[in-house]
């Protein structure tokens, strides 16, 4: 177990690495200056060249390149040039948001989407089997924020239910209304990849020796399917799931911004909008690290699930 | 797909042109799943409206008309007017220009670069593989709609931008399609033939495993055509679109949203409207992916 956990640390840090090398280049490849760019074209040269310098943009490539790597492992991601604060306080604070509307959104899609992958799958052909597909495709179809304006207007404006701007938090209940409607939209396009990945691998487990002969010698059908068959089959559904984790987190985006919640998206589109930076490079830096982290996770959970993946 | 080599094996007399092995598969496809023929229809409706918009079009997309803002929908203005007076569905009709285009072209751009770097990838092995792929998979772990926000914000907001930023976060799913077959393929007894007659390599693989990856990358293409679709107007959310005031189905949202307590219909329509393309595109994909995933052969 160790050498297995000790391999996917490896592999995770390369891939961050690789990750960082790739943001660096990103920022530094786009055309124009980005000294010219915030300032404006009236900008004197004198500001240019300070501004320049105080990004550091003056110093040879290979010096630029290792003050961004050690900045970004130290957690130094420079200042943002529209509030003056430094980047990585920007981005813990709101975190916490993001976190919260991901995760929230995670379970109800497991919750929903397993259980029918898996009776989708084991009545193959039926008519169930026909709707939960093409529910299923209609889910997976929705763009993240069209799904959060149908809901929008649908249960905070005509029927006034939760309040059209879901960011309170304090009490439970104040919690729970503005977290039900963000969390929903994403949740019910989450349920619908996981149910489809959870149908497929059920079908193809169900079709396999070890469940006939389970089958055979009497065991009841559901812990057929729920300790035989779906275990078998979390391998490809835990893929899924951790691939998805980073669609998710680029959905929520969209989805923080129809419901005026704060998060890494509201400050991603500020960013954006402001041309700011080091908040932009601090930003990528903080996704990046979420999917080498969820990537490492996934590896992890696989060798707890299948013994078999720590051998290989 | 591996019936290239069976096909000879027939009477000599009714040979199949390899044109009408590939209408005939198609077909079969097609027929494996109903439901990928209402896929296309309503697909080939959608473009349809989109090419004769300038004919179908009852307004300008782009004339203001300041006293008719915010109409509901009436007579004169079928789906009503937005908060400058512009006619809504002339909009929405014009509008699936920019998505289509948009969405037909870095797609094409992505399964064109990715299959070539998937091909490659899968013939050569070795260390090109192995850096190959790690970085396209490096790539794919990346949020791809943020690197998407942040591409075009950086290169600007206009069409070929757009196209650019979109192709770029489509590129590895097509290679790592590609290069799978490939490697399959390339241990097969017609490579090695064509190997035994001196073809050259590049002969082999375009003339000999594209045409056998080929039905995978279309379908995986179906399926990407409507990731891109949605990305472009999610980009068009954020204002990242084309520049105003040409239509985009996700400005008009972003709009529309904007106005959401004077006008539901004015955000209703352009969502409805990308969601029925997708929908439609993801019922073509998904029904002859069935018929064209090797692991599922033989089912249904």
């Amino acid at each position: 177990m160790t050498a297995f956990v000790v391999r996917r640390l490896a592999f995770a840090c390369v891939t961050l690495f690789a990750v960082l090398t790739l943001v660096f280049v990103l920022v530094r490849i786009v055309p124009g200056d980005p000294a010219q760019l915030i300032l404006g074209d009236q900008a004197s040269r004198e500001a240019i060249e300070s501004l320049r310098h105080r990004l550091g943009l003056d110093l040879p490539i290979g010096e630029q390149y290792g003050i961004f790597l050690s900045g970004a492992l130290r957690g130094d991601w420079g200042v943002s040039m529209v509030t003056g604060q430094p980047v990585i306080r920007e981005v813990l604070r709101v975190l916490p948001w993001t976190i919260e509307l991901t995760v929230v959104s995670l379970m109800l899609g497991i919750a929903l989407g397993v259980p029918s992958g898996v009776y989708a799958a084991i009545h193959r052909n039926r008519l169930v089997d026909y709707s939960v597909r093409i529910a299923s495709l209609l889910g997976l179809s929705f763009p993240p924020f069209v799904a959060a304006i149908v809901l929008l207007l649908a249960f905070a404006i005509a029927l006034p239910w939760f309040p059209v701007i879901s960011a309170q938090s304090g009490s439970l209940s104040a919690w729970y209304r503005s977290i039900t409607l963000p969390a929903v939209s994403l949740g019910l396009i989450t349920a619908a990849y996981i149910t489809r990945v959870t149908r497929s691998a059920m079908l193809e487990v169900l079709s396999e020796d070890y469940v006939r002969t389970a089958r055979a010698k009497g065991v009841p059908w559901n812990a057929v399917i729920w300790r035989h068959a779906l275990r078998n089959a979390l391998i490809p559904i835990i893929t899924v799931v951790g691939l998805y984790l980073g669609i998710l987190i680029g959905n929520s985006v969209l989805t923080e911004i129809v419901f005026s919640r704060p998060g890494l998206g509201k400050l991603l589109i500020g960013a954006l909008n402001q041309r700011d930076y080091p908040m932009l490079q601090g930003m990528m830096v903080i996704y990046t690290l979420v999917v080498v982290l969820v990537n490492l996770l996934t590896d992890l959970t696989y060798g707890f699930v299948d013994p078999r993946v720590k051998l290989k | 797909m591996s019936g290239m080599s069976g096909a000879s094996a027939r009477p000599a007399a009714k040979a199949q042109t390899p044109l009408a092995y590939f209408a005939a598969q198609t077909l079969k496809a097609f027929n494996t799943n109903k439901t990928s023929w209402i896929g296309l229809a309503v697909f080939l409706v959608i473009v349809a409206l989109a090419i004769f918009a300038p004919a179908l079009a009852p307004f300008d997309p782009t004339d203001q008309n300041i006293l008719e803002k915010l109409r509901p929908p009436s007579a004169e203005h079928w789906l009503g007017t937005d908060s400058f007076g512009r006619d809504t569905l002339s909009r929405v009709l014009y509008g699936a220009r920019i998505s289509l285009v948009i969405g037909v072209v870095s797609t094409l751009a992505a399964m064109l670069i990715g299959s070539a770097i998937g091909m490659l990838a899968g013939w050569h092995g070795g260390r090109i593989d192995t850096v190959t792929m790690q970085t396209m998979d490096v790539l794919l772990a990346f949020p791809s709609l943020i690197l998407g926000l942040i591409l075009v914000a950086m290169l600007g907001p206009s069409m070929v931008n757009i196209i650019i930023a979109i192709a770029l976060t489509s590129i590895p799913p097509f290679a790592r399609i590609a290069r799978a077959p490939t490697i399959a393929i390339k241990e097969r007894e017609f490579v090695l033939a064509g190997r035994a007659l001196g073809f050259s390599d590049a002969r082999i693989v375009a003339g000999h495993i594209l045409p056998n990856i080929f039905p995978e990358i279309l379908v995986m293409g179906s399926l990407w055509l409507a990731n891109a679709i949605r990305t472009e107007a999610s980009l068009a959310f954020v204002g990242l679109g084309v520049k105003p005031p040409t239509p985009t189905w996700g400005g008009m949202i972003r709009e529309g949203f904007e106005n959401i307590l004077d006008s539901y219909t004015l955000a209703l329509v352009p969502s409805v409207s990308i969601l029925v393309v997708i929908f439609a595109l993801n019922l073509l994909g998904d029904g002859l992916r069935d018929a064209v995933d090797p692991k599922l052969k033989g089912e249904t």
